[in-house]
């Protein structure tokens, strides 16, 4: 994070009332062929396993059955190709219940998972193939129906994301508190990668992105410095500047405060009130990108541990979700601009491929020649300008 | 043809013109650049706006104005046709902010409240304040370093626009060097021609970006015969001897490329050369006030050459002192740049002088930073430079660390954009 954010707030959302109403399963599009039949799945969601009763179906309606076998709560997850995006999904369900999610299916690659608990990165991922009916499938309903849908399918996502980070950030605290500094090191960039994709919404929560992800440059004369960064200091310390490193008792204090603020921050997007608007996602996949331009591409904002494109790729992964849940509204209105801003985020995820990737590891920021970098920070700017026109596109 | 917008020419001005002997609406190629407006306020000489579309890109001959914001750009990984959409949105941008206009239809905020504005809006308020832009093409558009042909133009680069040689004493740093286009903007007011170069720097994103780019604050040549001439940072008058407007035999012969050179498309274009100087001011300070009239050979304050006469009086170089040593120094400045050692070359001076601060030693980061137009680098600045740049007294206290060469199209036709004879010829 970095203190010029300016799209602060835009994700809380004011029209959230409406969203409340909503069904968990409203279709995000309508098959127009004729006499299209809808393709019926069960899913049997347990404490261990996610089983779809296929891992394939034709391109048009599509339903899945869940019936909850476990002794938690559970949410079901169809979620898109990036295994991010959310697609579709039911939550609470409640054991020994059964629930349905109807959903309208291009040809393509998806993802199955359950979440028993509703907390993690969920039981039985698995592949989930479309393949193509020859049915045409558009975005189902009138405009607000289908801003209906995106939005509560990216409050999906981001309740998503948070319910990964904070069995992540647990694991990476614990390497910290028993003093296992390498496994800590090792699991910090990709802790953070949860949190860097959804990091607007955080900054919407008023204290909560300053406590989390406040860098010492950040920090005003006299108040205190906490969060991600405080620790990354301590694990990665700068040599010869007479830095002091944290006793074991300073770490626990940090580790606590930071576990309790992503607590805090889970209950806040699991909250019945917390909705976004469109106008939300679409700044928010702005504000993404800006954040890239700001604090990634200048290596501010890992100043010690030199992880920026860990955050660069997840900030680009936020950004994108942000831009597909809204996509085809767009492209509606401006095929032209929809067209140029796949093309530009093609054209930046392939050159950030160039440099790793989230599972392998990416090349350490002061590893990067100012020639690379000039050229990340082209790919960012040829990708925000045409970004920075989607919301008043959406909007108009 | 060239007319100042109406606010410009003043009643004043339209007597000066009278009076400088130029009669009706023609006013013969080659002089359709400079300001035809007098007026005794404007001591610069430079009218309200000049039009775009034209023979030639305005900016050259176009009486020097007193602000320069300069940017060369690298073309991303984009095809022919892109690159051409790119020039026609620079032109039609271009065509607007030189009119005094915003950049898009929509403005700095005539657009929707929730999409970033057109126009990025520090100069709402202000004139077009003499704003030229003019674009060119750098050896690099044509061939990629590596030898690429990225967008078919190979077979069209003129042999004039050469990849120049390296000079002794140059001092070349990359990050000053090259580019595949190129925008010079030029205002009398700085805060216009930054927001030329910004504003076109954003519409190209994703297409082009800035590869260096460099701002001038006082125009160091005048070029046309109404200017003052300037004084560089060295404190001397600069562009004394310089190609002026109103000389249109002179400008035709070295500065407008002549129908029947090698690359057609280019006819009535220029060739520009970009060359950053750096001035160790410091030191130039603590010479001695005949030193550095010796490293010139013009005096100081009325830039009369040391062999007599005034500014404009021509130097005899063979003038001896009674003790039979020449008057002008071999090593001066002024003998080594003057045509007559150069097999007549010569040069439209259009430079610019900057200050970037200081660096890290505490001494200002400044110098001049040199344009020169001309219609062929190869008989005109090579050869001027190779003559200055062994033997130049000054190079003790300057040090070229910038360097780009352009080809300039001709200017765009109403309707057309810049740079279209290149990719339709």
């Amino acid at each position: 994070m970095n203190q010029r954010t300016t799209r602060l707030g835009l994700l809380v959302a004011a029209s959230a009332a409406a969203l409340l109403a909503l069904t968990a399963c409203v279709p995000n599009s309508t098959t127009t062929s004729r006499s299209s039949s809808t393709t019926k799945l069960t899913v049997n969601s347990s404490a261990t396993a996610c089983a779809v009763s296929a891992n394939t179906a034709p391109s048009g309606t599509v339903s899945f059955t869940v019936t909850n076998s476990a002794d938690k709560i559970t949410e079901f997850y169809l979620l898109g190709a990036d295994g991010l995006r959310v697609v579709g999904e039911v939550e609470n369900v409640t054991p020994g219940v059964k629930r349905t999610l109807t959903v309208q299916l291009q040809p393509g690659n998806y993802f199955t998972v359950c979440k028993p608990g509703m907390a993690g990165d969920g039981v039985g991922r698995a592949a989930f193939t479309v393949t193509d009916s020859g049915a045409s499938i558009k975005p189902a309903g009138d405009l607000t129906a289908q801003t209906t849908v995106a939005a509560k399918n990216y409050v999906a996502y981001v309740k998503d994301q948070v319910a990964q980070l904070v069995p992540a950030n647990q694991a990476f605290l614990a390497a910290y508190l028993a003093g296992d500094d390498a496994k800590a090191r090792s699991l910090y960039a990709s802790t953070r990668a949860y949190y860097e994709r959804i990091e607007p919404v955080a900054e919407s929560f008023g204290h909560l992105d300053p406590e989390l992800d406040f860098r010492e440059a950040d920090v005003a004369e006299g108040d205190e410095w906490t969060g991600w960064h405080r620790i990354e200091k301590d694990l990665w310390p700068p040599a010869g500047v007479g830095y002091v490193a944290l006793t074991p008792d300073q770490r626990k204090y940090y580790a606590d405060k930071l576990s309790t603020n992503v607590d805090q921050l889970h209950a806040a997007v699991n909250s019945p009130d917390y909705a976004v608007s469109i106008d939300a996602i679409s700044n928010g996949a702005i504000g993404l990108l800006d954040e890239v331009a700001s604090g990634k591409i200048t290596g501010e904002e890992e100043i010690w541990s030199h992880t920026d494109l860990w955050d660069f790729q997840a900030n680009l992964e936020g950004a994108r979700v942000a831009y597909e849940g809204v996509r085809d509204i767009a492209k509606a209105k401006s095929p032209s601009l929809v067209k140029t801003i796949d093309a530009r985020f093609a054209a930046l995820e392939k050159q950030l491929a160039g440099y790793g990737s989230l599972t392998t590891g990416f090349t350490y920021y002061n590893e990067l020649s100012t020639a690379q970098i000039k050229s990340l920070a082209d790919g960012v700017n040829a990708l925000s300008e045409p970004l920075s026109k989607l919301t008043a596109t959406l909007v108009k | 043809m060239e007319e100042p917008r109406q606010h410009g020419l003043s009643r004043r001005g339209l007597l000066g013109l009278a009076g400088a002997g130029v009669v009706g609406a023609g006013i013969g190629i080659g002089v359709d650049r400079f300001a035809l407006s007098h007026d005794a306020a404007a001591t610069s000489g430079v009218a309200t706006s000049y039009p775009f579309y034209g023979e030639h890109q305005a900016g050259i001959t176009t009486a020097a104005q007193d602000r320069m914001h300069f940017a060369s750009y690298d073309v991303a990984d984009i095809d022919r046709g892109e690159l051409i959409s790119l020039l026609k949105d620079w032109t039609a941008a271009a065509a607007r902010m030189t009119q005094g206009r915003d950049v898009g239809p929509d403005g700095a905020v005539g657009g929707s409240l929730d999409a970033p504005p057109d126009d990025t809006g520090e100069a709402l308020d202000l004139p077009a304040a003499g704003l030229t832009i003019t674009f060119g093409f750098g050896p690099t558009l044509f061939t990629s370093n590596d030898g690429t042909d990225r967008f078919g133009l190979a077979g069209k680069r003129p042999e004039a626009l050469i990849d120049l040689p390296h000079f002794a004493g140059d001092a070349l740093q990359d990050e000053f060097v090259g580019g595949d286009l190129c925008i010079q903007a030029c205002s009398n007011d700085p805060q216009v021609a930054v927001h030329a170069i910004r504003n076109l720097s954003r519409i190209a994103f994703g297409r082009a970006s800035i590869r260096w780019s460099q701002l001038g604050f006082g125009r160091t040549s005048s070029t046309t015969r109404d200017q003052v001439t300037a004084r560089n940072l060295f404190g001397f008058k600069d562009g004394t001897a310089n190609v002026k407007a109103e000389d249109s035999s002179e400008v035709d012969e070295h500065v407008w490329v002549p129908d029947g050179d090698s690359a057609p498309w280019m006819t009535g274009g220029s060739y520009l050369v970009a060359r950053k100087i750096r001035m160790t001011i410091e030191t130039w300070d603590r010479a001695s006030l005949r030193e550095q009239e010796r490293i010139f050979g013009r005096e100081k304050g009325t830039g009369a050459p040391l062999t007599g006469g005034g500014e404009f009086t021509e130097p005899n170089f063979s003038k001896r002192r009674t003790d039979g040593t020449l008057v002008m120094d071999p090593a001066s400045h002024v003998r080594l740049a003057h045509p007559k050692q150069n097999k007549g070359a010569v040069i439209l001076r259009r430079g610019y002088n900057f200050v970037e601060g200081n660096d890290d030693l505490g001494r200002l980061n400044a110098g001049l930073f040199f344009l020169a137009f001309q219609r062929d680098p190869r008989t005109q600045f090579v050869r001027i430079q190779k003559s200055l740049a062994g033997h130049d007294a000054m190079n003790e206290y300057t040090r070229h660390i910038g360097s780009a060469i352009f080809a300039v199209p001709p200017g765009a036709r109403k309707g057309s954009y810049v740079g279209a004879p290149l990719f339709e010829g």
